[in-house]
């Protein structure tokens, strides 16, 4: 990837459904509207939905298609400006302390500003992300932003708006280009407005028939046109019922490598019992659908797809 | 763009486009979103930006700026299809502000009468206030659905200055159980045992690196989130007042709070609460929830929160407090399962009980027989004239008392 010349932002919503389907990546309208906005506005995005509905392979593939370096932060409970923006040496500082003392030199400072220099400085995931070039401003992840807590949230506020940092000992380091941002949240808790307004905001939501067949395509090219086809008709059926997690599309595609592996060719109500726990994660879910669900689900699907 | 910007077209065309977005930017906000005036000068600039062909795409630039909420998607959406209703209004506009749509132009000029129509409301819209079709989300036809669901307006009395103090007091004595969270951040703490390298090392600095005393933090210590779900049903009627102003005092102290009120149906009321004024608060509240004193589907309601809000608000270790007598009308069956997924997506389960005082209580109790096997504790209130008895009632430190499984092995002598 280090190889790759960094290419320009895309020039229209077009331009940018085909920049992401060059990359595999199936987007619909509206996400490509507003990921085109955010590249001409300058502006973070901000993604929420579901877990598996695709919103960390946005950011890698904008990375990968315009060239870019991709900067992750994944982000936790407790994640501090140490291991999010920088952090000292402090073994290197104590031997250039002494070091300054072994040569006799003892004007103090000289000594700090020899101590707190960049030498010493550890560039963590946004500090880096602030040293782009022009023409070639790294995509920076901002991973499920809803683990860290409110504190660090805040602090983001000041990085989202100037795209600068302020180190005391050195000062404010400022981007040259703003690195396109990309936020991505599970909703495990609510992000504060004051940090959403600065962004634009969409919900990626589950895929419509047509367009999760077309990912199952690309994704997963060895399996057989039937099998995807009712694949991906019993996922769609799966996510109407009233079940307490329904499966993305990450789980669609496993499932669509799972089969493939097993040399299925079409579903049948004992394979789907097999391999449901690719699909479904909580045995609530696993329990009612094994328990008659299955094989209603499955008729439906043959039926609708003999009469398509 | 750049095109646009050459054509002296542009200044008064631009000035529509940008009436037309403010007012629908009203519409939204008189619906209820947030828009605030920053929004509205970025869907300006997306807009232009955008240079859309589509009412499609035009939909979705608009969306990408105003909507930051996924509730408010609906809103949003019934909002665009009245304001831009006439459709020639949409394709007129694009027309005039965008590169890309040389088309649609062509088609308006061959249907001249229609063009004639839409520019009257173009004009219409633009010279006065903001249009009529202000989206009312009908609510009442939804709410037919059961007959045994009451809804009731409530109109709660106001709170005495004297009442507000003593709310005040009696909420900043509330200490409730296993409170305090250790987090992983840090302050400088001269008894602390951990080492605090960055401060030794400024601090060495000042000696000229002479010198280098050890210098120490500790961990922070926070509140957990709390969540509060309170019955609201019609056997709990009497204590709603108390209970609202214990939630409103609880949010103004604390920093995460979230709450709950259910009867028959689940209604969110942690934006409400966070009003600072109680009155206005209250007020609020009574608009926004529905199903005042009427039935309780405990079971519903909890499943109901575990699907849609247990994975939003019971992150980062949260103490829910469940304010409930237990008596549930529907059939008990999926009450137990809600229970223990309740219990197990959170730290702590702590079940307040205003009826356990009263004599009698356990003969009716299927509910809070499903319940009791999954608390954590399980306290009664004695005295809920005022807040105060509350606090009390959470305030005391753990006891044997409030294992719920004393008070199970009660109810399991007395049925027999």
């Amino acid at each position: 990837m280090a190889a790759t010349k960094s290419r320009p932002i895309p020039s229209s919503i077009d331009d940018t459904v085909q920049l992401l389907a060059d990359e595999d990546y199936v987007a619909d309208r509206s996400l490509a509207t507003v990921l085109y906005l955010s590249l001409k506005m300058g502006r973070p995005l901000f993604l929420e939905g579901e877990a598996g509905v695709g919103k960390t392979e946005i950011a890698k593939v904008l990375a990968s298609a315009l060239g870019r370096k991709l900067i992750r932060l994944q982000c936790y409970e407790g994640l501090d400006v140490s291991s999010a923006v920088y952090e000292w040496n402090y073994a290197a500082q104590m031997i250039e302390i002494r070091m300054e003392e072994a040569t006799g030199k003892s004007d103090r400072g000289e000594l700090e500003k020899n101590v707190f220099s960049e030498k010493y400085l550890i560039r963590r995931p946004i500090l880096e992300a602030l040293q782009g070039e022009t023409g070639a401003a790294p995509v920076l992840l901002i991973d499920e932003l809803d683990r860290t807590d409110e504190a660090f949230e805040a602090f983001l506020l000041e990085i989202l708006s100037d795209f600068q940092v302020t180190v005391p000992e050195l000062g404010t380091i400022r981007a040259e280009e703003p690195p396109i941002v990309v936020i991505t949240t599970n909703r495990t808790r609510e992000i504060h407005d004051a940090l959403k307004r600065r962004c634009l905001y969409h919900w990626v939501d589950y895929p419509d028939a047509k367009r999760e067949l077309e990912i199952i395509r690309r994704k997963v090219p060895q399996a057989n046109q039937r099998l995807s086809a009712e694949i991906v008709a019993y996922v769609q059926k799966l996510r109407e019922i009233d079940l307490f997690k329904v499966p993305g599309v990450a789980e669609t595609i496993d499932w669509a490598g799972a089969l493939n592996e097993l040399d299925k060719v079409a579903l049948d109500p004992e394979t789907v019992s097999d391999t449901i726990g690719v699909l479904l994660k909580y045995q609530d879910d696993i329990a009612r659908i094994s328990q008659g669900e299955n094989a209603r689900l499955l008729e439906e699907v043959k039926a609708e797809l003999t009469a398509a | 763009m750049k095109r646009y910007q050459s054509t002296p077209a542009v200044a008064s065309s631009e000035g529509r486009l940008a009436d037309n977005i403010i007012y629908f930017a009203r519409t939204l906000r008189k619906a209820g979103m947030r828009v605030g005036p920053a929004a509205v000068k970025d869907a300006i600039e997306a807009v232009l930006t955008a240079g859309i062909g589509t009412r499609d795409d035009f939909y979705w630039t608009l969306h990408a700026v105003l909507v930051n909420r996924r509730e408010d998607h609906a809103t949003f959406d019934e909002a665009f299809r009245l304001y831009w209703r006439s459709r020639e209004l949409v394709e007129k506009m694009l027309a005039m502000f965008s590169p890309t749509a040389p088309d649609t132009r062509e088609k308006q000029k061959s249907r001249a009468a229609e063009n004639r129509v839409s520019e009257a409301l173009f004009e219409g819209q633009r010279k006065n206030q903001p249009p009529r079709e202000v989206p009312e989300l009908d609510v009442d036809a939804r709410f037919t659905f059961s007959g045994n669901e009451v809804l009731r307006q409530k109109d709660f009395a106001q709170m005495t200055a004297a009442e507000l103090a003593e709310a005040r007091s009696a909420i900043s004595e509330l200490r409730l159980p296993d409170d305090e969270v250790k987090t992983r951040r840090f302050r400088p703490d001269l008894r602390g045992h951990r080492a605090d390298p960055r401060a030794m090392m400024r601090e060495a600095l000042k000696t000229g690196g002479d010198l280098m005393l050890p210098k120490f933090r500790s961990r922070r210590v926070m509140h957990p989130p709390l969540v509060v779900l309170a019955d609201i049903s019609g056997s709990m009627s009497e204590y709603t007042r108390i209970f609202l102003h214990f939630m409103h005092a609880l949010a103004e102290k604390r920093q995460r709070v979230h709450t709950f009120v259910f009867g028959t149906r689940l209604t969110n009321l942690t934006r409400q609460l966070r009003h600072r004024d109680p009155d206005e608060a209250l007020a609020q509240c009574a608009e926004t929830v529905k199903d005042w004193s009427g039935g309780t589907r405990i079971g519903e309601t909890l499943h109901e929160f575990n699907k849609y809000w247990s994975r939003r608000v019971l992150g980062q270790g949260a103490v829910v407090l469940l304010i409930t007598d237990g008596l549930e009308r529907d059939d008990i069956g999926g009450l137990e399962q809600e229970m223990e997924r309740l219990h197990k997506s959170c730290r702590r389960l702590i079940w307040l009980n205003p009826l356990l005082r009263f004599d009698g209580f356990e003969a009716k109790a299927r509910g809070v027989r499903a319940m009791l096997p999954h608390v954590d504790e399980f306290r009664p209130v004695h005295s809920l004239d005022a807040l105060a008895g509350l606090c009390d009632a959470l305030s005391s430190g753990r006891n044997a008392r409030f294992d719920p499984r004393r008070m199970q092995n009660q109810f399991e002598f007395a049925v027999g």
